[in-house]
C-alpha cells in the first residue's frame, strides 16, 4: 500500500512542480531584464571605486611610498635631488618641492588595484580614478609615464647636481686639507681636531680628492 | 498530387524535386526562427535580454551564426573513423527529414500520402539513433561514445511510449493515415483527439481523461525522442562536453543543429496530427481551407515548440536511471491502462 501510495505521490510531486516551474519562468519572460547594454549604456561606477590610476604629477615630491607600498611592485619612481638654488615650487597641499621625478611609471598591466599606494602618498596626488576602458593593442601601452621632465631638464638636472655635488666635495676636500694642515701645525691638540672635517651631515661619504695624504677622516 | 500525373518522366521529375525540396525550405526557415525564439526566451527567462546588436533585437543574429557555420574549418580529428564521421551527419539529418514526407502540412500539401504514415514515422526517425551511434563512435572520444550510447538507450526507451501513444490515437480513429487522422477530427476544437475526438457523448466523456493524458505522455516522450532537456543526456554539456557531436565543427555540426531542430517540429508535428487537429481549424469551417490549414498547422506546431524551449528552460537533466525510471515505471503502464480503458470504451 505505501508502496503505491509513494509511486503516485512521485508523480504528483513531479507534475506539480513542473508546474510551479514553469509558472515562474513564465513569469520572468515578462518582468524587465536587468542586462546593461554596456558599450551603449553605461553604469556609474562607485564613488570609491578603484580603477587606473592616476599621479597628479606636479604635486608629487618624488617620496617613493607609493612605490614601496605597493605589493606587486609595479611603480617605477626615480629621483634628482635640486640644488639649494632650484626653486621647484610648493604642492597644492603646501609641501616644498626638493626632488625632481624623472621617472614616475605605473605598469597598469601588473597593477592589481589594491589601492595601498593611494593611503600613504603625502601629497594626495597618486588617486584612483573611474576609467575603467584602457585596453591596448600592445602591452607596452599599458607603463603609464606619468614625469613630465623632457630628457634635456633631465640632463641638466643631472648635470647640476654633479656640479653641486662635485664643488661640495671639493669644499669638504679643502676643509679637509685645512683641518690636516691644521693638525700637522698643532699636533697636542689633535685629537678632538678631526671632527669638524665630517661636519655636514648631510654629505655622503663622497670620495675626496685621493691626493691628500694621512687624512684622518676617512674610515 | 493527382494533378501531376501526366507529365511525362522528366516533369515528374522535376515536380518531385520541388515538392520534396518544399519542407527542407520551410524546415531551415523555421531553424532559423526557432533558434532566435530559444535564444530569446532562454534570456528572457533568465532575465536578460539575448542578442541585441545584430539588426533590430538581433533578429539578424541567425543568419550571421549560419554565416560563421558555412565559413568555419572542417576539422575532423585524426583518430577518428572518417568515413563514418562524414556520413554520421547526413544519417541523422536523413533521419529526421525523412519523417517529413508523412507529415500532413496541409488538407493539399503531404510529401507521401502513405496509409502507413504514422508508423514510417516511427520507423525512419529511428534512423537518428544510428546517426549518432555512428558520429559518437566514429569520433574515438570519451565524451562522444558516453552520448551516443545514452542516446541508443534513451532513444530506444522512448521509442515504446510513443509508439503505445501513437497506437491509442489510431486506436481511436482507426487509421495509420496521418491524413485520415487529421480528418477525423474535423469541426472544430472540441472534436480533437485530445478531447475525446468526435465519438458520442457518453463515449467521448468517459474517455477524455485518458486521452488528455495520451497526449501528455506522447508529449514527454517525444522531448526525449529528440534529445530536449530535460531529457538531453546525450549530450549534457556539463558532463559529456556536447555529446555525440563533441567532434563535429562547422556545416557538419550545423547539420546536426538543424537536425535537432527539425526533429523538434517534426515530433510537434505528429503531435499536433494526432490529438491537436492538424491542419483543421478549430473554429470547425471558419478559417479553414488550404492555406489556412498550413497557417494552423505551423501555428499548433510552434506552439508545441514554444512548449519544449519553456520546458528546457525551467527543468534540469534527469539522471540516467531516472530517465529510465520514468520511461518504463511510469510513461509505459500508464499507457498499457489507457490502452485498456480506451480499447474498452470504444466497445462500448
Ligand atoms: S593599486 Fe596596488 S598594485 Fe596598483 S600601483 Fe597601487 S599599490 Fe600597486
Ligand atoms: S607617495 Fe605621492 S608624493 Fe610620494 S612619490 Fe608617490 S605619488 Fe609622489
Amino acid at each position: 500500500m505505501t508502496a503505491v501510495r509513494i509511486y503516485f505521490n512521485n508523480i504528483w510531486l513531479a507534475l506539480s512542480s513542473i508546474a510551479i516551474g514553469m509558472r515562474i519562468t513564465m513569469s520572468h519572460l515578462f518582468v524587465k531584464s536587468v542586462t546593461t547594454q554596456y558599450p551603449d549604456v553605461k553604469l556609474k561606477m562607485p564613488e570609491r571605486a578603484r580603477n587606473r590610476l592616476y599621479v597628479n604629477i606636479d604635486d608629487c615630491i618624488g617620496c617613493d611610498q607609493c612605490s614601496m607600498a605597493c605589493p606587486v611592485d609595479c611603480i617605477t619612481i626615480e629621483t634628482i635631488k635640486s640644488t639649494p638654488d632650484q626653486d621647484l615650487g610648493t604642492t597644492s597641499t603646501g609641501q616644498k618641492k626638493r626632488l625632481h621625478v624623472p621617472v614616475f611609471d605605473i605598469d597598469i598591466a601588473k597593477c592589481c588595484y589594491c589601492g595601498l599606494c593611494v593611503p600613504p602618498c603625502p601629497t594626495e596626488c597618486i588617486v584612483m580614478t573611474d576609467v575603467y576602458e584602457f585596453s591596448e593593442f600592445d602591452r607596452k601601452n599599458l607603463i603609464y609615464n606619468f614625469s613630465v621632465m623632457m630628457p634635456q631638464d633631465i640632463e641638466q638636472a643631472r648635470a647640476k647636481l654633479k656640479k653641486a655635488e662635485e664643488e661640495a666635495a671639493a669644499k669638504k676636500a679643502a676643509a679637509a686639507a685645512a683641518a690636516a694642515a691644521a693638525k700637522a701645525a698643532a699636533p697636542p691638540a689633535a685629537p678632538p681636531a678631526d671632527k669638524p672635517a665630517g661636519a655636514p651631515p648631510s654629505q655622503q661619504p663622497s670620495t675626496p680628492a685621493s691626493d691628500t695624504p694621512g687624512q684622518p677622516g676617512k674610515s | 498530387m493527382e494533378a501531376f500525373q501526366n507529365l511525362g518522366f522528366w516533369g515528374t521529375l522535376l515536380v518531385t524535386i520541388v515538392l520534396s525540396a518544399l519542407p527542407l525550405v520551410f524546415v531551415l526557415l523555421y531553424a532559423l526562427v526557432t533558434i532566435y525564439l530559444e535564444m530569446k526566451v532562454a534570456a528572457h527567462v533568465q532575465d536578460r535580454v539575448a542578442y541585441m546588436r545584430t539588426g533590430w533585437h538581433g533578429v539578424l543574429q541567425p543568419i550571421a551564426d549560419f554565416i560563421k557555420l558555412i565559413q568555419k574549418e572542417d576539422i575532423i580529428s585524426v583518430a577518428a573513423n572518417k568515413k563514418l564521421f562524414i556520413l554520421a551527419p547526413y544519417i541523422v539529418f536523413m533521419g529526421t527529414y525523412g519523417a517529413y514526407a508523412a507529415i500532413p502540412f496541409s488538407s493539399i500539401f503531404i510529401g507521401a500520402n502513405i496509409d502507413l504514415g504514422a508508423f514510417f514515422i516511427i520507423g525512419i526517425s529511428s534512423l537518428v539513433v544510428v546517426g549518432i551511434l555512428m558520429a559518437g563512435w566514429a569520433s574515438n572520444n570519451k565524451w562522444s561514445i558516453f552520448g551516443a550510447v545514452r542516446s541508443a538507450a534513451q532513444m530506444i526507451s522512448y521509442e515504446i511510449p510513443t509508439a503505445l501513444a501513437v497506437l491509442i490515437a489510431v486506436m481511436i480513429t482507426g487509421s495509420l493515415n496521418l491524413q485520415e487522422v487529421t480528418k477525423f477530427q474535423a469541426g472544430g476544437i472540441q472534436n480533437w483527439l485530445i478531447f475525446g475526438g468526435p465519438l458520442p457523448l457518453l463515449q467521448k466523456i468517459l474517455i477524455t481523461p485518458f486521452t488528455l493524458i495520451t497526449f501528455l505522455i506522447l508529449f514527454v516522450a517525444s522531448l526525449a525522442e529528440v534529445n530536449r532537456t530535460p531529457f538531453d543526456l546525450p549530450e549534457a554539456e556539463s558532463e559529456l562536453v556536447q555529446g555525440f557531436f563533441t567532434e563535429y565543427s562547422g556545416m557538419r555540426w550545423a547539420l546536426f543543429y538543424v537536425a535537432e531542430y527539425a526533429n523538434m517540429f517534426l515530433v510537434a508535428g505528429v503531435a499536433v496530427a494526432l490529438f491537436l487537429g492538424g491542419w483543421e481549424s478549430p473554429f470547425g469551417s471558419f478559417l479553414s481551407g488550404p492555406i489556412w490549414g498550413l497557417f494552423w498547422f505551423i501555428i499548433k506546431g510552434m506552439v508545441l515548440v514554444f512548449l519544449q524551449i519553456w520546458l528546457r528552460w525551467t527543468l534540469p537533466r534527469l539522471r540516467v536511471d531516472q530517465l529510465m525510471y520514468t520511461s518504463w515505471k511510469v510513461l509505459t503502464p500508464f499507457l498499457f491502462v489507457c490502452i485498456i480503458a480506451i480499447g474498452l470504451i470504444l466497445v462500448l
